[in-house]
């Protein structure tokens, strides 16, 4: 089989999938081209056909062997279960450390009402100690803060993972529309995986959106410190 | 000139706990007279009702006005251009502290913090007291 019929072949199939499924094709169909180009390798062959047999035989083998192991991990327990759960713990981490820190404050407040009833240095001694546990008390916002960041960070993993299932298993849309309150919480992730999308996407350096100034608090070594913000303000002046 | 520590002071973030600690910091710095807001909109409701505001200490990351959008409001709004906004927030990053600073933030404190940075960021803003 000469290659230019092998290419016209492969032209063909492709311009029809193109036709019916757009710039998006599932892997199976991928397999399907691949498993037909195969098939259609009948008569004389020459070397080069030899060689593009068998780099499409691995590109079969390489598309069965990854199916089975999207298969093995099972996907769609990932999504419908793990995520989810990991997202239910960590809200009740926020749910949790945000009750402590009022019952740590309901505390604090009355130390602080007892200023009235001592004398002033005790009172002072008062002021100051309830002071820092006001200024410990910040963090919380900062806990729920960083969860939340997690939180966001698992549903853009549960959009790739739904990607994933939707590329390796055609009957992946059924099964999701039998189960809408997941197909809601994709849906929900998809705006913060598109801006995160428009981020990677580099180019010349742009001002940032409102949306892309919504980063939370950042890792220590990353972060910039009182100093080094007061320094930067003092930088307009 | 002291501050007056009888001004309106309008403090706005998501976080009630967040609320409470700023009120408490701030009622030991001797301000009486506080009012509280979770986002940019109610915080703005606020201010436009009542023209008598002399402090804003705002949240960034907040829904579904954020406080970059407060500030924007506040600053575009004839009554209120002039008022002291501090921006409280774990939002750290320079491209946020320059956003600020171009949106006419009056100063920026990074979570978390504590009281001195707070005292001294109301010193800088208001003057002594």
């Amino acid at each position: 089989m000469a290659a230019a019929v092998v290419d016209e072949a492969l032209e063909a199939r492709l311009a029809e999938l193109r036709q019916t499924r757009g710039e998006t094709v599932a892997i199976a169909d991928v397999a399907g081209v691949v498993e037909a180009l195969l098939a259609s390798m009948t008569g004389d062959v020459t070397a080069e056909d030899v060689q593009l047999y068998k780099e499409l035989e691995g590109l079969a083998r390489y598309i069965h062997a990854a199916r089975c192991e999207i298969a093995a991990i099972n996907p769609g327990e990932i999504q419908s279960q793990f995520l989810p759960s990991a997202s239910d713990e960590l809200d009740a981490i926020v749910e949790a450390t945000e009750k402590a820190t009022n019952q740590i404050m309901d505390a604090a407040e009355v130390l602080e009402a007892l200023e009235a009833e001592v004398s002033p240095e005790a009172a002072e001694r008062l002021a100051q100690a309830t002071t820092q546990i006001y200024e410990a008390c910040t963090f919380q916002d900062i806990t729920g803060q960083r969860i939340t960041k997690v939180v966001r960070t698992l549903k853009i993993i549960e959009e790739r993972v739904d990607g994933l299932v939707r590329a390796f298993d055609p009957a992946f849309d059924k099964t999701r529309a039998a189960d809408p309150a997941a197909a809601a919480a994709t849906t929900a992730a998809a705006p913060a995986a598109a801006g995160a999308g428009a981020a990677a996407a580099g180019g010349a350096p742009t001002k940032p959106t409102d949306e892309e100034l919504l980063n939370g608090p950042q890792m220590a070594d990353n972060a910039m410190r009182q100093d080094d913000i007061d320094a930067l303000l003092a930088s307009f002046d | 000139m002291a501050v007056d520590l009888n001004m309106r002071v309008l403090i706005v973030d998501d976080y009630k706990t967040m609320l409470r600690i700023i009120r408490n910091l701030l009622r030991q710095l001797g301000f009486t007279n506080i009012d509280e807001a979770t986002d940019g909109s109610a915080a703005l409701q606020l201010l436009r009702a009542n023209g008598n505001y002399g402090l804003v200490i705002s949240d960034w990351n907040m829904e579904p006005m954020t406080g970059l959008q407060l500030l924007r409001e506040v600053r575009a709004d004839a009554k209120l251009k002039m008022l002291p906004f501090i921006m409280v927030t774990a939002e750290s990053k320079s491209e946020n502290v320059i956003a600020a600073k171009e949106a006419g933030v009056s100063n920026y404190i990074v979570k978390p913090f504590n009281a001195e940075t707070l005292k001294s960021k109301l010193v800088s803003v208001l003057g002594d007291f």
